[in-house]
């Protein structure tokens, strides 16, 4: 599906046979055609079959409902490493990390049970005061009336802080979280520096060495309130660097889960109001609304575009047999336009009634631990803003990330008259 | 119709109406009651409507079932208690009317 000078994705998707849609093609995030393919399914075939796709054989997901339906019964749908865990891409049997993300109850319960409590309501409360020091400080220090990029200025710079927050990480070193954190996501066919599993390892190999002389270091200290000390002394993982790759799966999955979906929800926020001037004005004449807006951007950027699930049963699904070892694909971008869930799915609207009613992070037992901690960045970083930029002007549409896992935004040109 | 109330965090009480039959979490969104987020909208999926049931109201509300989907979700939420529940998991009954729930600090 790469797409020539004149291509217009609405036609090709409504063209095509139904069973050669390939909605995992990481260019349709690239180039931001995805929609109109996503729609055919949903309207013509929504618990769809690929045979013999660029990732596999697989089912796609595709409406609201279909995936509340596969989120709440992981008895059925695995989310196990060893499976097949929860992206789409099959990783070789030694390169597959397991996780809390990447098992099912009860270990799953056990593991995510101990680092919980840091983003329990008190202790969201407890990091509010940091986070708002380090937005104004980022806010006051961007130019006016010259292009930068939003991006690496904005939202890498403030989600890297809130993990050297999260993990007790040397703010001086924060750019080696980033650099990890884009290395485990990285698909081996994006042109980038992991161009093979072995080479992700081996460059994750310094996260889990770096990360190993921290976690001796707190556990012989009494417990802190950082995610590697609750790790070193919480009863269900304190044996964890013992198993290497299972304490580097745990901590990616931190990392990225801390980092990545915020930044491009950072990114994305900013994108969907220049592109919707009138909301912007909404919001800037009533800042009272960023607690429905900053829901509205998480469902209009879908951070996660997919999880990915292993039937261990035969089972039915939106009318088609699903069958013991299927790879079945729950596409959260998709089910976040499904317009039978959600009222005008293809409107960003900031004053929406009920903004939370959106698939990007997840339901069920994996819904995301920090989702709230989420939402808090953002509700900050927006009403940081509206006090200081009546407008943001977007000099050039976005750069995207070739991946059909994390919707990314790499780099964003914007300009802030002064 | 049946009568519900819900106490915030801050002790401010809503008291509002439900017909019977409905979950106490779409009572307190249909009135906009503060403090029950309801993000999955009563699939049991999200842990979001959490209350705790007051003391004279619990042996007719019951607790979760050992091993349910409530019960799970439940062990997610913070500062969760021994009479902890999901409010999408309680459905009214004219035994029902009256009952008071409270609502913790914050839903996740």
């Amino acid at each position: 599906m790469n797409a020539p000078v004149n291509f217009d994705p609405a036609i090709h998707a409504a063209s095509i046979p139904l069973d050669q849609i390939d909605v995992s093609d990481p260019n349709l995030f690239v180039t931001d055609t995805y929609y109109p393919y996503f729609e055919r399914l949903r309207r013509e075939d929504p618990v769809h079959y690929r045979k013999g796709g660029l990732y596999g054989d697989f089912w796609s997901v595709t409406k609201f409902k279909d995936i509340m339906t596969v989120e709440t019964h992981p008895e059925i749908y695995s989310s196990d490493a060893k499976k097949g865990g929860i992206s789409i891409t099959d990783r070789p049997m030694e390169f597959r990390r397991s996780s809390f993300i990447s098992m099912d109850p009860p270990r799953h319960d056990e593991q995510r049970k101990v680092v919980s409590p840091i983003v329990a309501p008190a202790n969201l409360q407890n990091m509010s005061g940091i986070i708002r020091d380090r937005v104004c400080r980022v806010l006051d220090g961007l130019p006016r009336n010259e292009t930068f990029d939003w991006v690496e200025r904005v939202s890498i710079e403030l989600t890297t802080l809130m993990l050297t927050t999260l993990f007790g990480f040397p703010e001086e070193d924060r750019a080696k979280l980033t650099f990890w954190s884009d290395c485990a996501t990285q698909d081996v066919n994006a042109g980038g520096i992991v161009d093979s599993e072995q080479k992700r390892l081996e460059i994750l190999s310094e996260a889990l060495r770096v990360f190993t002389g921290m976690w001796h270091e707190r556990a012989a200290k009494p417990p802190g309130f950082d995610l590697i000390s609750m790790l070193a002394h919480g009863e269900a993982t304190r044996n964890l660097v013992n198993d290497p790759a299972e304490f580097l799966g745990n901590l990616t999955l931190l990392i990225v889960g801390g980092n990545d979906t915020t930044r491009n929800s950072m990114s994305g926020g900013l994108w969907a109001l220049c592109k919707n001037p009138d909301e912007y004005k909404k919001l800037y004449a009533n800042p009272a609304l960023v607690t429905s807006a900053v829901p509205e951007i998480i469902r209009w950027q879908s951070p996660i575009v997919h999880m990915r699930r292993t039937a261990v049963a035969d089972a039915e699904l939106g009318g088609k047999q699903i069958k013991k070892g299927d790879k079945v694909v729950m596409w959260y971008i998709s089910g976040n336009r499904d317009e039978d869930s959600i009222d005008r799915p293809n409107e960003f609207i900031v004053d929406r009634a009920r903004p939370r009613h959106h698939l990007s992070f997840g339901f069920g037992v994996h819904r995301c631990v920090g989702n709230r901690l989420a939402e808090m960045q953002l509700i900050i970083l927006w009403e940081e803003i509206l006090k200081r930029f009546p407008m943001i002007e977007l000099v050039e549409e976005p750069k995207r990330l070739y991946s059909n896992f994390i919707h990314g935004i790499t780099e964003m040109k914007v300009r802030i008259p002064g | 119709m049946a009568k519900i109330t819900f106490i915030e965090h801050t002790g401010k009480a809503h008291t509002v109406e439900i017909a019977v039959g409905k979950s106490v979490m779409q009572a307190a969104v249909d009135n906009n009651v503060p403090g029950i987020d309801a993000d999955c909208g009563g699939e049991c999926a999200c842990a979001t409507c959490h209350v705790y049931v007051e003391p004279e109201w619990l042996s007719k509300t019951g607790l979760p079932e050992a091993g349910s989907q409530e019960a799970s979700m439940l062990s997610f939420a913070a500062v969760t208690q021994t009479d902890s529940r999901l409010s999408c998991q309680i459905t009214m009954t004219p035994e029902l009317d009256g009952l008071v729930v409270r609502m913790p600090e914050g839903q996740h």
